[in-house]
């Protein structure tokens, strides 16, 4: 099967080349014959989707179709699905069937599309590789025996082998950005407080935002144009008005000033990715953009602070995983301490629990200042390097990971080693500002991402800049062979 | 910095889990390279760096004082362990 992307499926919809009943039954078939050696569904919900789809067929026969009517896509398992499982990648979960669907869910409902099911994920969102899942490793379909990248492996995987047309996903440092760069596809991580997290489940609060995982900045538009917006639900929500991100796609971008931070082009990166992304920075220059170098002094800062910041927020959120009101309870508790202990130990893997001690550790009397308030002072000069950054350029470009996608087991016994690959995606977090990962070349039959960062609610500008790269280069045309 | 034995079990308590003693030794190796990788922070001067806790530096928006969801108090128990009379369940705390 060739490479679907979501404006060309709707597009065959509005002209009636083909129903939504239609996309989804072969879609589904080909989950059901592929996706035993990539793993990127946690749950596939044949009966709703084709029931979707025929209500999408219907609501476009009486011409109150939108672009995303009828469209096949999924989520990932972080988002609640009313009446469907909403796991986690957790034992922890593997039980918990939500009572009411995320915002951005009822969002992609009330616009039509069609959801296949759940997609697989780093347990909690915690990881960079996909395979701390309680259901198994994810493969990346460029090479099965190489991770899809995390924490949204499964949204990555499942959009590159076309089992559907684009998925959401969500990004605390990186977790968008680096599985779409692993799998050659374009992942966008809006401004935080751009889309409501309200109904996905929590991991680090001040810096976790959802996003999309797509073939195209064309099909991320769409996408996000249906999930963008002030949701009182959420408190981190912001009141802004949320620009048409298709409409200013095909804007020139002669003139555009992009900085490129001289700290990504450090030891961390490999020769081999430099020359990849000094190739498309190169293709922009022909677009005629500007190129600066620019300083990021702080950039050394942001994993120590990350790591520190994301686990003691972890360390909150994950106290209410106490299997007394839902989730996994263990058998026979003896008393209440007994029943917290071994629900928790019991249903927890490991990164999750060395995340949580780590958290507490940094929280707890006497360390506080030396860790969690070290980190988010640090936090603060990382967002100014961005700031001052800003007065000068327009975008940011730089790689989105310091190689290609590793194989699967190469660090999952090294959290220190797994926690550095996250170099050039975490800092963005820690500002809130959006960032964008599009495939930009191949090292040994691997993609190779390049990172789009914007300054705040800046989307429509990266998107499109990144579509203009699109339009001048193919490499986000390229499928992986054998699927 | 390295962790021994005894703060790799504290720190678990504290959080509700458990280490089991053939874990403890993994435990304290991974916990504490991490501790020594966030140790590059420690060393870095931050006087007089007011700390970021939002990244947009907005504070929490308020909203009247009115109820403005219903009662779900079935619909949510319904996935819960163990319910009783519209009570959550657990073992007895009090003897």
């Amino acid at each position: 099967m060739s490479k679907i992307t979501i404006a060309e499926i709707s597009n065959n919809l509005a002209t009636g080349k083909c129903s939504s009943v239609e996309i989804t039954q072969e879609l589904l078939q080909r989950i059901k014959q592929q996706d035993e050696k990539i793993n990127s569904f946690i749950t596939v919900t044949e009966e709703q989707a084709l029931a979707q789809a025929k209500a999408a067929d219907e609501l476009r026969s009486k011409g109150q179709a939108n672009a995303l009517t009828g469209v096949p896509i999924a989520h990932k398992d972080n988002y609640c699905t009313d009446g469907t499982l909403t796991t986690c990648g957790s034992k922890m979960l593997s039980n918990f069937v939500a009572p009411y669907n995320a915002t951005v869910v009822d969002k992609f409902n009330q616009a039509g599309a069609v959801s296949l099911g759940k997609l697989n994920m780093d347990e909690f969102a915690m990881g960079s590789s996909s395979e701390s899942s309680f259901y198994g490793a994810v493969s990346n379909p460029w090479d099965t025996e190489r991770v899809a990248g995390g924490s949204s492996g499964g949204s990555a995987a499942a959009v590159a082998a076309s089992f559907i047309a684009g998925a959401t996903a969500s990004d605390t440092g990186g977790s968008i950005r680096q599985p779409a760069a692993f799998c050659g596809l374009t992942g966008i991580k809006p401004t935080y407080g751009r889309v409501s997290r309200w109904g996905i489940v929590a991991y680090a609060s001040s810096l976790d935002q959802a996003g999309v995982i797509t073939h195209t900045a064309e099909d991320a538009a769409l996408m996000l144009n249906v999930m963008s917006g002030f949701d009182e639900k959420d408190s981190t929500s912001m009141q802004l008005e949320v620009p048409d991100f298709s409409a200013s796609l095909n804007n020139n971008i002669e003139g555009l000033t992009i900085g490129i931070p001289k700290e990504y082009f450090s030891q961390h990166l490999s020769a081999e990715m430099q020359q990849a992304v000094a190739e498309a920075i190169k293709e922009y220059e022909k677009l005629g953009a500007k190129i600066k170098e620019i300083s990021l002094p702080h950039s050394q800062l942001a994993i120590p602070s990350y790591y520190l910041i994301s686990a003691a927020e972890c360390s909150a959120n994950m106290s209410r995983m106490d299997g007394v009101r839902f989730g996994y309870r263990c058998e026979d508790p003896v008393d209440l301490h007994d029943l917290y202990v071994r629900s928790r130990s019991e249903g927890l893997g490991d990164e999750v629990k060395r995340r949580i001690m780590i958290g507490a550790y940094a929280l707890s009397a006497g360390f506080y200042d030396a860790y969690y308030k070290k980190a988010q002072q640090a936090r603060r000069l990382i967002k100014n390097d961005f700031v001052s950054a800003f007065n000068e350029v327009d975008i940011i470009a730089g790689p989105v990971t310091p190689t290609t996608a590793f194989k699967q087991n190469e660090k999952t016994q090294d959290p220190v080693a797994m926690a550095l690959g996250d170099v050039f995606t975490v800092a963005l977090n820690l500002a809130g500002l959006p960032g964008m990962s599009i495939n930009c070349g191949q090292i040994n039959n691997l993609p190779v991402g390049l990172q789009l960062i914007g300054n705040y609610f800046d989307e429509a500008r990266l998107l499109n800049v990144a579509h203009q790269f699109q339009q001048a280069t193919d490499w986000h045309l390229k499928s992986p062979a054998g699927l | 910095m390295a962790l021994d034995p005894k703060q790799i079990h504290d720190i678990a308590e504290l959080v509700r889990l458990k280490v089991e003693d053939d874990q403890v030794a993994e435990y304290q190796h991974n916990l504490s390279n991490i501790l020594e990788m966030v140790n590059q922070l420690t060393s870095f001067n931050t006087d007089n760096i007011e700390p970021l806790a939002n990244p947009l530096e907005i504070v929490q928006r308020l909203r009247a004082d009115v109820v403005t969801s219903v009662n779900q108090r079935e619909h949510f128990q319904s996935i819960a362990p163990q319910t009783e009379q519209g009570y959550y369940l657990v073992p007895r705390v009090v003897e």
